[in-house]
């Protein structure tokens, strides 16, 4: 490890770190605009320069390896100076609009300035002025605030594997944009506006909403899919004004989706705020107690083993639980958590989560996807791949569609024909699976939410055995959730009780007529056509599908308007808070519950949210460690049987349209337009 | 005056055919096995006793750079890279190489890619330069087929490419590392070192890029031994040079002379003097338009090598000599310059990108005497933010001529600032 003097203090650092990596160890503070941790070096905005012995010039401490006897000073005359010039360079041409910047508050050029700059301006000449480019509905631009950094163009490039954004022209003129004038085309695009250091690229649906200043920011986690991404929610009264990522290395790195970060505005249109009954077929407003007296009319009327519940989601850990016991005292078996079907078993753990962890792709070094689209169900577990991929010896092989995950996927073949070789060991891909040191498989809801779901769960479960995916202090059998509600549902057992009807079931008997009340948590994504006439309640927070059958509607509240747990795709247990009430009459959705229970007389045994968590964890213990990633022991799940002939397909045919929240969200529509529906390729005459 | 027989270009002319017999007739392509068959190491222990220094301009030791090159593959090949982007106002030796002398650079790239155990050298050759670039392929292809570059070159047994690769004409691909960029068929945008192109250039490969008339003059130097060459100029700044006399002078030319000539020899010998006479004389540029100019004071006694110009806070360059007589308006010279690199910055790092906007616009006022006298203070001041400051030297290169401008010619800056103060404002409608 290279020794080198900083200032006079003597610091050693590991080989391969930059000269600014190892002030910072020691705590010295460079200002740097160009770098980043994440990003490859560019060494272009030279506001990091510091002085090193021997050197004639000073040097660029971002792009400097460290050396054994290095001499760096950092605090002399000489720095000062380079520091002053290059500031003053930066802000010649910086447009002084900091008062209407979106950026404003949060910038790092304004930071430095104060820091680093000088109090007036020797510039006379014009200022340049540099016309906006269109990115798309996400990302909106103020060229002329730019100052070349290129981290856009190195994420893009890098980290979101989209080569769309270069530099054009040279000197003066250089800008950065599309060439063609195009709508950037991932779905980590919002991360750009996070690493712009100045207010070039700014939030289109956040521009000139607030000011950083304004916004109380709240730390929890986002359930749009099941990855659990930190965020930080940042809210003005009782508006969320904007999402922004949180640092977590295990889970999403300091980035997030375009999902997560823009369909906030979702949560202020099409909710339902007050209870609503159906009366001579049409809803109509409701106080709570009409509508729990109405519920419990049906659920008594019923029976218990008429009815059943489903939940959706975006349902969380505590509402399923006061659910799950409410039904129990009803004497209802019949609930389930898996609304699209999947044949997940919940009796092992390790068949049900992502054992790997998220971060553990890092160590794969071949990865078999099986009926997913890692890019669409959960794009940071993509964007891990794609980093493990930049790194060099990964292999990444899939059955199911063809698909472009942004680095190079060998298709094997389409469907459980495929899937049914490698098991039986006659494929020759088996072999490549075996010697890899570090296999992982990636099987998605696609492979999972059909009538054959156990019989793919089952040869899943042989390759795993054959190929030994679970090795020593490996496991790489790996369940890919689209919900973020899934894994919590199945480890406190919101399935199928003894005799109880699956989602299949329940529909079918609603269809028929033997199911009479169906109870909705939040379940959107079903055929509501098969629940027949049966008596549905809706507890949710959107209108959408569930409350448009509903017979009852209890209105719940969203991710940001309540303290509830939910597990990821890991099975790692997270909590979110409270950023905002929920609107109206809306309520937490245990308390929903548990005050129906006791309408119809089977009242709950806890009266708030600490006693219900405090039930949880007694009958869960797993789930009171929070955080971390448990390690799943591993069994024996699925069920062998004939496997269907039908190719697979990922659930999700459309990113930015997942869940209720993202159909209310315009933003999402708007997403959901150009990239999905492809508008841009539209012309005028396209009808 | 260096005599006849000591001249390494003894076409740079043009008077004699350039194509194969003709050169071979001057001497080229004579015993090249020979002095290959003396090995790697002795090649490079004679570049170094010849004590040349690179010809582009930064006058690093040749010798030296190509000691830096791997003795043993780590399983890359290595690659030499000639650059033929000439592009610095004022010169135009590699060109006349180019086009009346190919085979000296042809048979250096070998000799070169020998010494350094290249795969195969890339002559990256400035787009302008279009007939150049015909009559070097012309020759390259003669070569190959006398058998004299590629598989077993001239029956050394050592195989060796040589290729063109022709630029688009930006001055920044000149750069050693912004060519390197360009040669992949990237921006000409200059990469940081380290990694220096040794360790890893051209796709990442072990690489050494040397100018066109470093390479053309090596099989002189192994051929007539490293005294003969070390025999000419004061010691470390040994060697010949060929000049590039442009300007107010009675007769522009290229010349080859002894490094360490004096600058008045030089051009009263060779471009026929000063137009007017050397009294005429206000200042001269000594080595392309990034260096700093000198006045007339010091174009007196200065002699024309890498230390001694670098004494007078100016440097050799490219050896190409512009010469400014006292019709000269040295303010509009200097400005136009900073438009030169204005032009040609790549945008890549701030200072450059910022600074050569801003040093252009302050000097054309400059010109005008639009202008604080104070100003002339932050005109250096910018310009010291700049030199040093960024990723290639182009920075140091726009930096350089302003800083000479204002050493040496304030008074006549403060000058045409307060004149143009006294002037009456022009009225409309006279």
């Amino acid at each position: 490890m290279p020794k080198l003097t900083i200032n006079g203090t003597e610091v050693t650092v590991d080989a391969g770190k930059t000269v600014l990596q190892a002030c910072e160890q020691i705590g010295i503070e460079i200002p740097r605009f160009c770098y980043h941790d994440r990003l490859q070096i560019a060494g272009n905005c030279r506001m990091c320069l510091v002085e090193m012995e021997k050197s004639p010039k000073p040097i660029a401490s971002c792009a400097m390896p460290v050396n054994e006897g290095m001499v760096i000073r950092t605090n002399t005359p000489k720095v000062k100076k380079a520091r002053n010039g290059v500031m003053e360079f930066l802000l010649i041409n910086h447009p002084l609009d900091c008062p209407i910047c979106d950026q404003g508050g949060e910038c790092d050029l304004q930071d430095q300035a104060m820091a680093y700059g000088l109090d007036r301006s020797r510039y006379t000449e014009h200022k340049r002025a540099v016309p906006d480019k269109d990115l798309g509905p996400l990302v909106e631009t103020h060229m002329t605030r730019c100052i070349h950094c290129t981290r856009c163009i190195r994420f893009a490039t890098d980290i979101a594997g989209v080569e769309e954004l270069g530099t054009m022209g040279r000197g003066e003129h250089m800008e950065i944009g599309t060439y063609v004038e195009k709508a950037l085309t991932s779905e980590l695009s919002g991360n750009m506006i996070d690493l712009c250091p100045v207010g070039a690229l700014n939030s289109k649906p956040y521009a000139y909403t607030a000011r950083t200043w304004e916004l109380v920011r709240t730390e929890t986690i986002d359930v749009h899919d099941a990855v659990g991404s930190n965020i930080n929610v940042n809210a003005r009264g009782r508006e969320v004004m904007r999402v922004l990522p949180r640092l977590n290395e295990d889970i999403n790195e300091e980035w997030i989706s375009d999902k997560t970060r823009f369909a906030y505005d979702g949560l202020r249109r099409g909710r339902l705020d007050q209870p609503y009954v159906r009366k001579n077929g049409k809803l109509v407003p409701a106080t709570w107690k009409e509508a729990l007296t109405a519920v419990a009319g049906a659920i008594t009327g019923a029976g218990g083993g008429s009815v059943a519940a489903i939940a959706g989601d975006l349902a969380c850990v505590e509402s399923m639980t006061a659910l799950k016991d409410l039904f129990d005292q009803i004497g209802s078996p019949h609930r389930d958590c898996r609304q699209d079907g999947a044949k997940l078993d919940p009796s092992v753990r390790a068949g049900y989560v992502f054992n790997t962890t998220i971060a553990g792709i890092e160590e794969a070094d071949v990865c078999l996807l099986v009926g997913t689209n890692p890019r669409w169900e959960a794009a940071l577990v993509n964007a891990r791949l794609r980093k493990r991929y930049l790194r060099g010896g990964f292999l990444v092989f899939s059955i199911g569609p063809r698909l472009d995950l942004t680095f190079p996927v060998e298709t094997l073949g389409a469907g459980p024909e495929t899937l049914e070789g490698i098991a039986a060991g006659g494929h020759p891909f088996v072999e490549a699976l075996s010697a890899a040191k570090r296999p992982m498989m990636i099987l998605g809801q696609g492979a999972l939410a059909r009538a054959d779901g156990s019989a793919i769960l089952a040869a899943a479960w042989r390759i795993a055995v054959t190929c030994r995916l679970v090795r020593d202090g490996w496991n790489g059998f790996n369940v890919l959730h689209t919900a973020a509600a899934r894994v919590g549902g199945l480890d406190i057992g919101f399935v199928p009780g003894k005799g109880g009807l699956d989602v299949g079931g329940i529909l079918d008997g609603a269809s028929a007529g033997k199911t009479k009340v169906v109870y909705l948590l939040g379940a959107d994504e079903i055929d509501m056509r098969r629940l027949g006439s049966a008596f549905v309640i809706y507890q949710g927070h959107h209108g959408d599908a569930g409350a448009n059958r509903a017979d009852v509607i209890l209105p719940g509240a969203a991710y940001t308007e309540k303290p509830a747990t939910y597990v990821n795709t890991e099975g790692r247990v997270q909590q979110t808070k409270r950023v905002v009430f929920p609107p109206g009459e809306a309520r937490e959705d245990w308390s929903i519950v548990r005050a129906l229970s006791e309408a119809v007389g089977a009242r709950l045994p806890y009266d708030n949210l600490s006693e219900l968590r405090q039930r949880i964890e007694r009958a869960h213990p797993h789930l009171a460690e929070r955080d971390v990633a448990p390690k799943a022991a591993w069994g024996s799940f699925g069920h062998e049987g004939r496997m269907d002939q039908t190719p697979f397909r990922s659930p999700i045919d459309d990113f930015y349209m997942t869940n209720a929240i993202c159909r209310a969200s315009e933003t999402m529509a708007a997403c959901s337009a150009l990239y999905v529906g492809n508008a841009e390729s539209k012309t005028g005459t396209h009808g | 005056m260096l005599a006849d027989s000591d001249r390494i270009f003894t076409n740079l002319y043009g008077e004699h055919d350039w194509r194969l017999a003709g050169a071979r007739k001057r001497g080229d392509w004579d015993g090249t096995k020979e002095i290959m068959a003396k090995g790697q190491d002795w090649i490079i222990d004679e570049m170094k006793q010849s004590g040349l220094r690179g010809r582009g301009g930064a006058g690093f030791p040749t010798g030296m750079k190509w000691s830096f090159m791997p003795k043993k593959s780590d399983g890359r090949p290595s690659f030499l890279v000639v650059n033929a982007d000439e592009g610095e106002p004022g010169t135009c030796k590699d060109r006349d190489m180019l086009r009346h002398d190919p085979h000296k650079l042809i048979e250096g790239c070998l000799l070169a890619g020998f010494a350094m155990r290249c795969q195969a050298a890339y002559i990256y050759i400035r787009g302008e330069l279009i007939r150049e670039a015909e009559t070097l392929q012309a020759s390259i292809d003669e070569a190959y087929g006398a058998n004299l570059i590629g598989k077993n070159a001239c029956g050394s047994g050592f195989d060796f490419d040589v290729y063109i690769h022709r630029g688009a004409g930006a001055y920044i691909c000149g750069e050693e590392m912004a060519l390197i960029e360009s040669l992949e068929g990237k921006p000409g945008k200059p990469r940081l070192k380290p990694p220096f192109p040794a360790g890893a250039g051209v796709w990442g490969c072990p690489t050494t890029v040397n100018n066109v008339e470093t390479i053309a003059v090596a099989p002189a130097i192994l051929r007539r031994g490293a005294k003969w060459f070390a025999s000419f100029g004061r010691p470390n700044n040994s060697g010949t040079k060929v000049f590039c006399i442009s300007g107010h002078v009675n007769a522009p030319c290229n010349v080859e002379e002894a490094m360490s000539i004096p600058l008045r020899e030089l051009i009263d010998k060779h471009a026929g003097g000063v137009r007017g006479g050397w009294d005429n004389l206000l200042a001269v540029i000594p080595g392309g338009s990034s260096t700093p100019l000198i006045p007339k004071s010091v174009c007196d006694t200065v002699l024309m090598d890498f230390d001694a110009l670098r004494d007078v806070k100016s440097g050799l360059g490219t050896a190409a000599v512009i010469v400014m007589d006292k019709s000269t308006d040295l303010i509009r010279a200097i400005g136009r310059l900073a438009k030169f690199y204005m032009h040609e910055s790549c945008g890549q790092c701030t200072p450059c990108r910022e600074g050569t906007g801003w040093l252009w616009r302050v000097m054309e006022r400059m010109a005008k005497g639009d202008a604080r006298v104070e100003e002339i203070d932050m005109l250096l001041d910018v310009a010291n933010e700049i030199d040093g400051h960024t990723i290639c030297a182009l920075g140091d290169a726009a930096a350089w001529p302003i800083q000479g401008l204002i050493r040496h010619f304030r008074p006549m800056m403060e000058d045409r600032i307060r004149t143009a103060r006294l002037k009456p404002l022009p009225t409309a409608a006279e």
